[in-house]
């Protein structure tokens, strides 16, 4: 069996025509994680998966088999276990067990998958290269020296390994897409409100949502299927009856020149991305040249908000109820040393910078003004897909980078999120799809193509990342 | 935008967040760089006010089932640092 290679929906078919049984599948990607263990992708395999295997088969014995019984998935470590340490990759929560199930994961519970274990990310999702993890960075599969992306650097290096055969991360910048892009897997970052994010630590609560890393787009649908819906436990989850939206065949994709042509993309990336549009071409879609300025400003007020909701979030990490704890002479010193040890440098400097932006004096001029340049931005994006039904643009700027290479210049590390952030800024959802490599130093560093929907237009992605999936010729 | 090492004592005050002295000439270095980036913002012609409401507003979650008391208590004061009885212990302020 190439486990490798193997898909759900392959996986599925073996299972219940019980050629493999859930055992079987899991020790196979158990092998793999095991024979991985250098990437340093997963933090913990947990220790009850040939339990959850059992309970998995008799959901296929007993012919009450959904398309996930018996899959053997991981997930980030920001997404609650009932049970399980969800640390977050932050020393502030190292010990952390959760007393609850996130929305997904009771869904996925229920539909039968099993938990292989927790993965690697920056610390709480703050990252774009797992550099920030508390536990060491993650190393990608297709070259040990480079970063896997970040900030679900875990989840995407585990796919790319064959130690999963789905993940969950969670994206507020690029934090799904952008490592998917650098792994060579397919990666969702579903609508704003279309995934719970009951039981999903709080990061920038307007722009993080739950999504699917899977081998190919067929998977990710079927990972998403399960996970979407209302949800009354999260406030900006949306009633399922404004999330549909009429399918249509998306025909006409629409390409932000001046955007992707932007300083600092690196030639390569725009090559492939050029060739890619042809292939889409061939595939009989309309490729159009659209104007959409506003999308240059993303990253600025993706840099202001985030960092504002960040300092809000985090704050209830305060070593006095769970997390952290280092002792003061007084209460406000508890407060000081528990945070000031037990959050990472990135972590902290975020908190600042949000602290900062909100300060009375400074509020206007930034989370005032960045909050009018994203209702702008919402608009003129809205405007843009009156006249085509997809937007394309390359998911990174650059290829994987190497580890170490911009860990002490943040600015360089956020530039790197240019062309994912606009896109949680908008609320929109989008799909990152393998696409080709860069060649360097003799080794092929994979490359995604980003498309992006209308709001709850993940249908649309699904068909054009397939229809994409069939010329692109590997 | 200059930031000066007392603004991010200052921040880190509000924060409450300890930073060692080595620490504070980095963070100074990093917000500069960044606000200064961000700061082209401050140019973009758009409109200041209230964001838009979106669809969803006002959203409260009806109070129903509620569990028995105390059902959670021991799992949630089981992660807290210290605790006395049934109640999370923290310094006193007063």
């Amino acid at each position: 069996m190439d486990i490798k290679n193997l898909t759900i929906k392959q996986a599925h078919d073996l299972l219940i025509t019980k050629k493999m049984s859930v055992l079987e599948l899991a020790e196979a990607v158990l092998k793999e994680a095991e024979g991985s263990r250098d990437l340093n992708a997963y933090l913990e395999i947990f220790d009850d998966v040939r339990a959850q295997a059992e309970v998995a088969q008799k959901i296929i014995d007993g012919g009450k088999a959904t398309l996930l019984t018996g899959i053997p998935l991981a997930m980030k470590d920001n997404i609650l276990i009932k049970g399980k340490i969800a640390s977050a990759s932050s020393k502030m929560l190292e010990h952390y067990r959760a007393t609850y199930d996130a929305t997904v994961t009771k869904k996925l519970r229920d539909a039968g998958a099993i938990f292989i274990g927790r993965t690697n990310m920056d610390e709480f999702a703050m990252g774009g290269s797992t550099e920030n993890s508390a536990f060491g960075v993650t190393k990608n599969p297709h070259d040990k020296t480079r970063v896997p992306g970040g900030s679900s650097g875990g989840s995407a290096a585990v796919m790319a390994a064959g130690a999963a055969l789905g993940a969950l991360g969670s994206d507020t910048g690029g934090s799904i897409r952008q490592p998917a892009a650098f792994c060579g897997v397919v990666g969702l970052k579903p609508t704003y409100g279309s995934v719970s994010r009951s039981g999903l630590m709080a990061m920038a609560s307007s722009l993080d949502q739950i999504g699917p890393f899977s081998k190919t787009v067929e998977d990710a649908k079927i990972i998403f299927d399960v996970i979407k819906g209302h949800d009354p436990m999260d406030s900006t989850a949306y009633p399922d009856t404004l999330a549909q939206v009429e399918n249509k065949k998306p025909k006409i994709i629409g390409v932000p020149v001046d955007f992707v042509r932007a300083k600092g993309v690196d030639s390569r990336v725009l090559e492939s991305f050029e060739k890619s549009l042809e292939q889409l071409k061939s595939a009989g879609y309309e490729v159009r040249d659209i104007s959409l300025p506003s999308l240059a400003h993303g990253l600025s007020v993706y840099y202001i908000l985030m960092p504002a909701e960040v300092s809000s979030n985090l704050a209830r990490l305060d070593g006095v109820r769970y997390g952290y704890h280092a002792d003061g002479v007084n209460l406000l010193e508890d407060y000081e040393r528990s945070r000031g040890e037990g959050f990472g440098r990135e972590v902290r400097r975020r908190i600042l910078l949000g602290t900062y932006v909100l300060s009375s004096g400074y509020y206007d001029a930034y989370y005032g003004r960045a909050n009018a340049v994203r209702e702008m931005l919402k608009q003129d994006l809205a405007k843009a897909f009156e006249g085509v039904d997809i937007i394309a643009t390359p998911t990174t700027p650059t290829p994987a980078f190497k580890i170490g290479e911009k860990s002490s210049d943040p600015l360089q590390m956020y530039l790197a999120d240019i062309f994912t952030v606009p896109v949680n800024i908008a609320g929109v959802p989008a799909i990152s799809v393998p696409s080709g490599f860069a060649l360097e130093d003799g080794v092929k560093l994979p490359l995604g193509i980003q498309f992006i929907a209308p709001h709850f237009g993940e249908e649309a992605l699904f068909t054009v990342g397939q229809d994409f999936e069939r010329v692109r010729g590997f | 935008m200059a930031i000066e090492i007392k603004d991010v004592e200052h921040l880190a005050r509000l924060a409450r967040i300890a930073v060692s002295d080595s620490e504070k000439e980095v963070f100074r270095h990093d917000l500069e760089e960044i606000l200064a980036y961000v700061s082209e913002i401050k140019d973009v012609a758009a409109e200041l006010g209230q964001p838009a409401v979106g669809e969803l507003y006002n959203v409260l979650r009806a109070d129903e089932d509620p569990h028995e008391g105390g059902a959670f208590s021991e799992d949630l004061l089981a992660a807290a640092p210290k605790r006395e009885g049934n109640r999370v212990f923290v310094k006193k302020i007063l």
